[in-house]
């Protein structure tokens, strides 16, 4: 049976994802998105995955929320009333919803009768890895050229974004407003957090290997503390033609592809690692992910650049 | 009903958040609603994800990591599309002026700054 916790999550998450897809205010709906994002990594953690739990709450509900936050800000003018739907498209839409929600429900009622599962084959082969995290294990291990295809995603959205600047600013500043007021908490927090926020960052990527953790969800603790010195005006917002910024982009994308390459010469398959150095080198491929993810992920939140920048 | 236990529970709250999320990306007419829509949709979708990981529990694990692997690879993903929407978003509003989709705004009228 359910218990009465599991039962009010449910409840307390659609109840959260209706009110965040019917708020009258876009920011209003966004706050609540974030909420919306915390509850979803307990049900995670309540589903015994707490890896995917650390990425909903960094990832999913964080750095997202924030990208949008920093959207609505800038859109604030332009945010009329909306027009409201016609009533027949909102009946129509209705009954197509909810036909989609009871074939899914349909579905997960009637599950299949042996449960399919890849777990035993991940824990026959995770001892030859040395890792002991077996998500780690299938990010790195088994799919390394989804984890590796993956990064490169991150990177070109980044890349995409800048290119929707005007021409005349590429290479330029993002425009990431700071906060003005001098004597404020903000300012504060700007100077004492990130000390423990970074500790944290890189435990969380050191400890990935054998317990729920890893390098996006360290990397992810790393933009917002780089964010939270942007916002406070304590750091500059580099130009997007800085080469110190862009090595920092592709350093994990590249180590990950020159370690990959090198599994070729090594031992014949691509992405590969030579036996007994699975552990040292997939730790190499963490690290400067970790590096490469936050930057690029903090770079995704400030936005494309609206500046020109001389040096 | 001996097959209402947690797992499944958690499996018709993903189907909800399925619908809802299709929902709101088709009544709301604010692009910036509509990625947020998106992204209720995505959740829905990478939780089913969760519950056929926790049914694959064996090997000592509590869920079959294949499908948790991939649930974080869908996050990061999934953020990459929705800054890149975002952006869209932004750069729309630079151009003509207004965060809409309606097709009357006739871009002879705002012609691009």
């Amino acid at each position: 049976m359910a218990s009465v916790f599991d039962v009010t999550l449910v409840c307390l998450i659609l109840a959260v994802g209706a009110w965040s897809t019917f708020a009258r205010l876009t920011f209003s709906a966004i706050v609540i998105f974030i909420v919306y994002g915390l509850l979803l990594s307990l049900a995670w953690v309540r589903l015994a995955a707490v890896d995917v739990a650390l990425t909903e709450a960094a990832i999913g509900s964080g750095v997202t929320g924030m990208l949008l936050l920093n959207a609505v800000a800038r859109l604030r003018s332009t945010d009329a009333a909306p027009t409201p739907s016609r009533s027949s498209v909102n009946i129509a839409a209705g009954v197509f919803c909810t036909l989609i929600t009871a074939s899914l429900a349909g579905l997960v009622l009637v599950p299949p009768q042996v449960p399919v599962s890849l777990a035993p084959s991940v824990m026959e082969s995770l001892g030859q890895s040395g890792l002991g995290n077996p998500v780690a294990g299938v990010l790195f291990v088994y799919r390394s050229l989804d984890t590796l295809l993956e990064k490169v995603v991150l990177v070109l959205a980044l890349i995409a974004v800048w290119s929707l600047a005007p021409d005349g600013l590429w290479g330029g500043k993002p425009a990431l407003r700071p906060f003005p007021q001098r004597d404020s908490v903000l300012i504060f927090l700007a100077r004492t957090v990130p000390p423990i926020g970074i500790m944290v960052g890189i435990y969380m990527f050191w400890v990935g290997a054998d317990e729920p953790g890893g390098a996006f969800q360290g990397g992810a603790v790393l933009a917002a503390m780089w964010i939270l010195v942007m916002i406070a005006g304590l750091a500059a917002v580099p130009p997007t033609s800085s080469h110190a910024l862009r090595l920092a982009l592709i350093v994990g994308p590249v180590v990950f592809l020159a370690i990959g390459i090198l599994g070729i010469f090594l031992t014949g398959t691509f992405l590969a690692y030579p036996e007994g150095y699975a552990k040292p080198l997939i730790i190499a491929i963490e690290a400067t992910l970790t590096v490469s993810i936050g930057v690029t992920l903090a770079m995704h939140v400030v936005g494309p650049p609206e500046k020109e920048w001389r040096s | 009903m001996a097959i209402m236990n947690a797992i499944t529970i958690f499996g018709l709250c993903a189907a909800a958040l399925v619908g809802l999320g299709i929902f709101g990306l088709i009544v709301n007419p604010q692009p910036l609603r509509k990625i947020l829509a998106i992204n209720i949709l995505g959740s829905g979708v990478f939780l089913m994800f969760g519950v056929i990981a926790r049914r694959g529990a064996a090997a000592g694990l509590g869920g079959d990591p294949v499908p948790q692997a991939m649930v974080i690879t869908g996050i990061v993903v999934a953020f990459s599309a929705t800054a890149l929407a975002v952006a869209l978003l932004l750069r729309l509003v630079l151009v003509s002026g207004a965060a809409t989709l309606e097709a009357e705004a006739e871009p002879s009228e705002k012609d691009g700054r």
